[in-house]
């Protein structure tokens, strides 16, 4: 995901000098292109994010459109005043990128894992937060942003991530793809653990479940009507993130929904509240909480086929299907 | 219609119109404060003879364009003292001069901490201590590599430097060697709670920005004709961010305000701003 990133930010600053690339000291054998290629385009701020945002903001405005980069909660937590009064409060077109989201940097511990970042970064004044489900989406995402007026927060994975879109793939913000079609449950799904969503829906049609997965790669602004949609076509929803189970994607999805007044059953996955303590890689601590495909399968099986929720309520034939 | 291109240039002042741009922010000030029931008097009072300087003789500002692009900026980062701020915006025409006898009251444009939104001539809402500093800094990154010549001026108090953030912004400001950038400090000497080398010890400040890579020069911050001597050469050294150290007194300008910690918090009753007026010699 960061490649597919530094290369579409490569091309944008070749064609709009305002783009500004600014690395709190991260990114070893990402930045270096850019760096050489725009120097008047690229400050490294240091080892230093409140400064980085701040001086951030005082860029975007002198009519800049700046892009922060740094890795796991560093450039959002770590200055988040700095994110909320200086970028957001002020409109500012500073778009805050932070590579391995979520359990990324699994084996580095707890301190790199970045899995409450959604549920802060979305409550802020008009930020827009959007965590892509493959390299695809990122290159799309970053383009998007860049075009958009005001702050922005990216949320990447590492590198190595699956293309999980096939031919027609076509990105807007704020607009969930529908991944794969289905009927009996629909799994909604962000960041780069789309992928193991994909396989468990595999699994899931094995099964005779045949499910509609939407990569929501805009957490803010939610797509309403896509679940507007899967709520009354076909009342089951299951959200997908590697994020803590509170206040992201399944937090805004649940509120989105209270407040449609749509009957749906909803099931929240994520990373249960507490730190992860395990030691692994993101592979193995996605297992170990539950966010491994085949973990993913059992929980929406035995959810979809529960007495209090049913099937589906209406079958749709499958459609095309994609794997990673 | 089409826009007629300007040369923006500072107004050249007297120190004696200086002065009396100083004394009249601090009558406004304390009537601002009096009517909104508002603190911070004593850190308005030990700046507006700064603010009196860069406004009325150093600063090349147009207030019919206040988004000028070559305008110099000025951000005050000690956002509590947004009273002395909004006070010579509106002795140099950006805002209305009714405007301040609303401030910090219900529905006024002009809120408590310094707030640029719909407030011509703001260039940061500030509140939060130690946020000014980066920011200002963006904006002389900016200006460098822009090719453009304006100045950014950025105000600090001294307890702000407490913040971490200042520290790194003049580490990054130094390291660029931004001489388009001036810090001044309101070094009032008191903070919060106490003073400030009883709260946690600057000295020596001087040199601490020195070692940082800063042109520091240290000035009696009421002295008008110094401030203007000072503010007025700045850049001090080619290639270096300058730091005017502003020696300053809390509550400069009313006896009883004067030094005393109780001033950063108590509105001015009906009495006190008389008073206060009366040994001001503003009291019409």
């Amino acid at each position: 995901m960061r490649t597919a990133f530094i290369e579409k930010l490569l091309e944008l600053a070749a064609r709009d000098e305002r783009i500004m690339f600014v690395t709190g000291d991260l990114g070893f054998g990402v930045i270096e292109d850019f760096a050489e290629r725009f120097p008047d385009q690229f400050l490294n701020a240091g080892v230093a994010e409140q400064n980085m945002t701040g001086v951030s903001a005082g860029l975007a405005l002198s009519g800049k459109v700046v892009f922060t980069y740094s890795i796991a909660n560093f450039p959002t937590l770590r200055c988040l005043e700095q994110v909320r009064n200086d970028v957001c409060y002020h409109g500012a077109s500073v778009k805050i990128v932070a590579v391995g989201g979520g359990l990324g940097y699994g084996s580095l511990g707890y301190t790199h894992h970045a899995v409450e970042d959604l549920a802060i970064m979305r409550t802020l004044p008009d930020m827009t937060v959007v965590a892509p489900g493959d390299p695809l989406e990122v290159a799309a995402a970053t383009e998007a942003l860049a075009a958009l007026p005001g702050p922005a927060y990216l949320r990447l994975g590492k590198t190595g991530e699956p293309i999980c879109h096939g031919e027609g793939f076509a990105f807007k913000l704020g607009k969930a793809i529908e991944v794969r079609r289905g009927g009996d449950v629909a799994i909604v799904s962000t960041g780069g653990v789309l992928k193991n969503v994909l396989d468990a829906s595999e699994e899931l049609s094995a099964r005779g479940i045949e499910a509609r997965v939407l990569s929501m790669h805009t957490v803010e602004p939610l797509d309403v009507e896509a679940l507007r949609a899967a709520a009354e076509e076909i009342g089951t929803i299951v959200t997908v993130e590697e994020h803590s189970v509170s206040g992201g994607l399944g937090g805004s999805v649940a509120e989105t929904l209270f407040d449609l007044g749509t009957p749906v059953a909803l099931k929240r996955l994520g990373i249960p509240r507490g730190s992860v303590r395990d030691v692994g890689s993101q592979e193995f601590l996605r297992a170990r909480v539950g966010l491994d495909g085949p973990s993913v399968a059992a929980v929406v099986g035995e959810f979809v086929r529960s007495p209090q929720v049913g099937m589906g309520r209406r079958q749709e034939p499958p459609g095309p299907r994609v794997r990673c | 219609m089409g826009e007629v291109a300007r040369e923006l240039e500072a107004a050249p002042a007297e120190p004696e119109e200086l002065t009396a741009l100083a004394r009249r922010l601090r009558a406004s000030v304390l009537r601002m404060l009096h009517l909104g029931r508002a603190s911070h008097a004593g850190s308005n009072l030990s700046m507006v003879d700064i603010l009196a300087v860069l406004y009325g003789a150093v600063m090349r500002i147009d207030p019919t364009r206040p988004d000028h692009p070559d305008r110099d900026r000025l951000i005050v980062s000690k956002g509590h003292a947004a009273a002395g701020l909004y006070a010579v915006l509106a002795e140099r025409g950006f805002i209305p001069r009714e405007w301040l006898w609303t401030f910090y009251q219900d529905g006024s444009p002009l809120a408590g901490h310094v707030t640029k939104h719909g407030v011509a001539g703001v260039e940061l809402s500030t509140g939060a201590l130690g946020h000014g500093l980066s920011v200002g800094t963006g904006m002389a990154i900016a200006a460098a590599r822009g090719g453009s010549d304006h100045r950014v001026f950025v105000l600090l108090s001294d307890g702000e430097c407490d913040e971490g953030s200042i520290w790194e912004a003049a580490m990054l400001a130094a390291h660029h060697g931004l001489d388009n950038l001036v810090v001044v400090v309101d070094y009032n000497k008191i903070q919060s709670l106490d003073l400030v080398e009883r709260t946690l010890a600057l000295e020596p400040f001087a040199a601490k920005w020195e070692a940082f890579g800063w042109a520091v020069e240290e000035v009696e911050g009421h002295d008008v004709p110094a401030l203007l001597e000072c503010l007025g050469s700045v850049p001090l050294t080619t290639a270096k961010p300058t730091c005017v150290i502003a020696h300053t007194i809390k509550g400069k300008g009313v006896s009883f305000m004067e030094g005393e910690v109780l001033w950063h918090y108590r509105p001015p009753s009906e009495d006190e701003l008389e008073r206060a007026l009366a040994e001001l010699d503003e009291t019409t």
